[in-house]
């Protein structure tokens, strides 16, 4: 993989998230609120987050790479570490959003955070039971993911521990090669 | 002086909150402000009034068609209400509120009359915020955001 051969020529420090210099998470950003996006990215942004707004499910798929057309090969997105999703939107709601992020191997390990307007009850056990993280009413705080990220890092770091080089890899951003690369 | 320009911004924007224009949500919007992005709840609310144009326009025109789809009004209203809780504005979150319950028990009159109500009020909170923040970029940054007793 492309990955591999470039990660040899950068120091490997897939350090903890305190350090600076560690890379910062990725968030992708689904609403179909133009308003919506621009405060989430703000919030996202203000928590030192790297966002990728979209606005819709179908093109949060294409991003990911999950959309069909594409083979998850030729995905070159930057890696996703945190889905905050809308619920209520047209096409694909966010709550089908989660059932095929969740339903792909490659990408049901990326928590997904479902937003909405609407505090019903059984909206939220739905989400949760298919595997949402969290299900935050808009709309969004600062503090709501300022508490969401820390939660990411602190997996991320609690996975670094355990884990395995691989995972260590997908945490380099593609950044840091284009920004050195000449 | 530039004390006194502060002050009479602060005014301003208490006067929007007491009089129930505005909630929390404004406030929390104005916090994310910063060196980088000084204007940016001006951007948020300008970006507002330009996305609900459509959906008002939207509504207004399946308030016209007879019989009346109230699903289809509730999906409007819906994204407007969003929207519009979005940007901090009280009152036209509940006018909205009160349409949407009319949608619910199918009360095409009560949708009617909320409606004008929504839209007198969407233009009043306009020329407000417009003036509010005309004055804004003339007091220039302030520090940090002012909270209304």
């Amino acid at each position: 993989m492309v990955m591999d051969q470039e990660m040899g020529r950068y120091p490997s420090s897939s350090s903890s998230s305190s350090s600076s210099g560690a890379p910062n998470l990725h968030v992708l950003a689904v609403d179909d609120s133009h308003v919506d996006r621009k405060v989430i990215e703000k919030l996202l942004k203000i928590s030192c987050c790297k966002v990728t707004a979209v606005e819709s499910g179908k093109r949060a798929l294409q991003y990911l790479g999950l959309d069909g057309d594409k083979s998850p090969v030729e995905f070159d997105g930057l890696k996703v570490n945190l889905i905050m999703t809308d619920y209520s939107m047209p096409g694909m709601t966010g709550y089908e959003l989660l059932k095929e992020i969740k339903g792909s191997s490659r990408l049901r390990e990326i928590p997904v955070v479902i937003m909405s307007s609407e505090n019903i009850l059984g909206r939220i056990d739905r989400c949760m039971e298919e595997g949402a993280e969290e299900f935050l009413v808009k709309p969004v705080q600062l503090s709501d993911v300022r508490r969401l990220t820390d939660f990411i890092l602190q997996g991320d770091e609690d996975r670094q521990k355990v884990g395995s080089s691989k995972r260590k890899l997908w945490d380099v951003p593609r950044s840091w090669f284009t920004t050195s690369c000449s | 002086m530039e004390r006194n320009l502060h002050r009479q911004l602060a005014n301003m924007k208490k006067s929007l909150f007491d009089q129930g224009y505005l909630d929390e949500q404004f406030i929390q919007l104005e916090e994310l402000q910063d060196a980088a992005n000084p204007n940016f709840v001006e951007e948020v609310v300008t970006m507002y009034y330009r996305d609900s144009a459509r959906l008002i326009q939207n509504i207004d025109h399946a308030l016209e068609k007879n019989p009346l789809d109230f699903a289809k009004l509730d999906n409007y209203m819906h994204q407007f209400k969003g929207s519009s809780c979005s940007i901090g504005a009280k009152k036209l979150k509940n006018e909205c509120t009160q349409f949407k319950e009319y949608c619910e028990t199918g009360n095409g009159e009560g949708c009617k009359r909320t409606f004008q109500q929504v839209k007198k009020e969407y233009a009043a909170l306009k020329k407000k915020l417009e003036h509010y923040f005309q004055f804004a970029r003339q007091v220039g940054p302030v520090e940090k955001a002012c909270r209304p007793k």
